[in-house]
C-alpha cells in the first residue's frame, strides 16, 4: 500500500497566538514553552471514524433536534453549509462536524450561562453530521446571537456558531468558529483577534449565499474549513539513509 | 510573478471557549437527549485485548489552579499497537475518548486498555502512549501531547528523545499510583510546564 505521507507541518502563523492579554482567560492557560515539532507518525496520521448509523436525521437540524420535531426553534432561519477540504484542495469525506451555539437571543443552553436573555425550550444548541462524497456538509440552525461576555469592561461577542471537525487523522483535529458577514462586533472582539493575519480571520467570516437560501424559508451562509493536508512525494518515505 | 502554488491555508483554530461540552459532551453538560448515541464515551469495549488501566490527572494554570471546564480527547493504539482500522487490530479498542475535568474537583479520569508500541516510518518505534489533545476556554489552539508510562521501556523512543531538557521528558511520564492506576497531571504553564507537542 502506498504510504499516503505525513502531515503537512502546521503553519503556527495561520493560526492564533496563545498569549493574548486581550483575552484575559489565555494569559494564564497559554504554554510559556516552545512546543515540540516533530514529523508525523502513526498516531497523528491515524484517526477515528464514525458509521452513519451512529446519527440521527435531524442530527444536523438545530430548528428541530432538540424537541424531536415537535416544535420550532425561535430566530432567524439559517443554512450553514460548506465543504471540508485540505491544504492540497482535496475533498474531506465522511468526517464529522460538530457544531453549538448560543440561541437566537445569544445564551447557552449551559448551567454556567446566567446571561438575562431567556432559554429558548424549543432549542438545544448543537448537531452535527459526516460530509458526503464530495466533502460537502449542511446544518439548518438558527442565527446566534451577539452576547456580553466577562472579559474587559464591556466586550461583546460576535454573532458565532462553533466548529469542530475531525478529519482522517488525529493530527488534524480543529476546533473554529464561524462568523457572519458585515458583523460589526468582529473587529472588537479580542477572541477574534487572536488571529494575528487579517486574512485568517476573513476566512473565517461566512458569506451570505443567496444561491442557496430558500425563498420563503431560510437564509444562507457558506463556510469552507480547510484541515491540513499530507505531504506525498516518490522521493520520500523511505527509511534513513536510503 | 510566479506561478501560483494553489495551497489552501489552513483555516485558523478558534477557542473551544466555556461551553465545548454542550457541543462536545452534552449527556455531560446536563443536555441528555441531544443525540441518540454520543461519540468518545469509551476507548474500549467489553473484551478488550491487555491490561485495563485508569489514568487519573488534572490540567493546571499557570497559578496551580486546576481547570474545571478543560475537554479532553484520546487516541492510542490497541494493546498489540495496532490503530481501529489496521489489519489485525482489536475491535473491541475504538481508540478515541472524550472526557472531562470535573466540573467541581477538576480531576479527569481515563479507562483504557494500555496500548503496544507502535512501528514509526523510519524504523524506531514509539514507546506505549497514548496522543491528548486539550481544548477550553483560554486555549486558542488545541494543545497536543502525549501520555508515556514509567513501568514501560521509554529507552529510544523517537519523540521523547527529541526533548532536549531531559528533567522536561518526565512531564509526559505518567505514574504508577496502584496495580493498573496512573497519574497523569498537564501544567499549561509555568513550573513542571508540559511539553505540548507540533506535530
Amino acid at each position: 500500500m502506498t504510504d499516503p505521507g505525513p502531515l503537512i507541518p502546521r503553519n503556527r502563523e495561520a493560526h492564533p497566538v496563545a498569549y493574548c492579554p486581550g483575552y484575559k482567560t489565555s494569559v494564564a492557560r497559554s504554554p510559556n514553552l516552545p512546543l515540540l515539532s516533530m514529523e508525523s507518525g502513526p498516531s497523528e496520521e491515524t484517526g477515528p471514524t464514525f458509521g452513519h448509523s451512529t446519527f440521527g436525521t435531524l442530527d444536523n437540524n438545530l430548528i428541530l433536534n432538540w424537541t424531536r420535531g415537535a416544535a420550532p426553534a425561535v430566530g432567524e432561519r439559517i443554512l450553514m453549509h460548506g465543504r471540508v477540504l485540505d491544504e492540497t484542495a482535496r475533498p474531506v469525506p465522511n468526517t464529522l462536524v460538530e457544531i453549538w451555539q448560543a440561541n437566537a437571543g445569544g445564551r447557552y443552553r449551559h448551567k454556567k450561562d446566567s446571561y438575562l436573555a431567556p432559554l429558548d425550550p424549543n432549542f438545544g444548541g448543537c448537531g452535527r453530521t459526516l460530509t458526503d462524497d464530495q466533502g460537502r456538509y449542511q446544518f439548518l440552525t438558527i442565527r446566534p446571537g451577539a452576547y456580553p461576555w466577562p472579559n474587559r469592561g464591556n466586550d461583546w461577542r460576535p454573532m458565532h456558531i462553533h466548529v469542530s471537525v475531525f478529519g482522517h487523522s488525529f493530527g488534524q483535529r480543529l476546533i473554529t468558529q464561524m462568523y457572519f458577514e458585515g458583523d460589526p462586533l468582529i473587529p472588537l472582539c479580542p477572541i477574534a483577534a487572536t488571529i494575528r493575519d487579517r486574512s485568517q480571520l476573513d476566512r473565517l467570516v461566512a458569506p451570505l449565499d443567496m444561491a442557496h437560501s430558500r425563498p420563503l424559508d431560510y437564509l444562507a451562509y457558506k463556510f469552507d474549513i480547510v484541515l491540513r493536508g499530507r505531504r506525498q512525494s516518490m522521493f520520500e518515505n523511505k527509511p534513513e539513509g536510503m | 510573478m510566479v506561478q501560483p502554488l494553489n495551497c489552501l491555508p489552513e483555516s485558523a483554530s478558534q477557542t473551544a471557549g466555556p461551553y465545548v461540552h454542550i457541543g462536545l459532551m452534552p449527556t455531560y453538560a446536563g443536555n441528555a437527549g441531544s443525540y441518540d448515541h454520543e461519540i468518545g464515551g469509551s476507548p474500549i469495549s467489553d473484551g478488550a485485548q491487555g491490561q485495563i488501566i485508569r489514568i487519573v490527572g488534572s490540567v493546571f494554570d499557570g497559578t496551580g489552579w486546576a481547570l474545571r471546564d478543560a475537554l479532553i480527547e484520546s487516541w492510542q493504539a490497541d494493546a498489540s499497537g495496532r490503530f481501529p482500522g489496521q489489519e489485525g487490530a482489536d475491535p473491541a479498542v475504538s481508540g478515541h475518548c472524550r472526557f472531562a475535568a470535573d466540573a467541581v474537583t477538576g480531576e479527569f479520569t481515563l479507562r483504557t486498555v494500555k496500548p503496544g508500541r507502535v512501528p514509526s516510518r523510519h524504523g524506531r518505534a514509539f514507546a506505549p502512549h497514548i496522543s491528548l489533545w486539550i481544548v477550553a476556554r483560554g486555549i486558542n489552539i488545541g494543545l497536543q501531547t502525549r501520555i508515556y508510562f514509567e513501568d514501560e521501556d521509554n529507552e529510544g523512543d523517537p519523540l521523547l528523545s527529541r526533548i532536549e531538557q531531559r528533567p522536561r521528558v518526565d512531564t509526559l511520564i505518567a505514574k504508577k499510583t496502584d496495580d493498573g492506576t496512573y497519574r497523569f497531571d498537564i501544567r499549561l504553564q509555568g513550573d513542571g510546564e508540559t511539553v505540548f507537542l507540533d506535530i
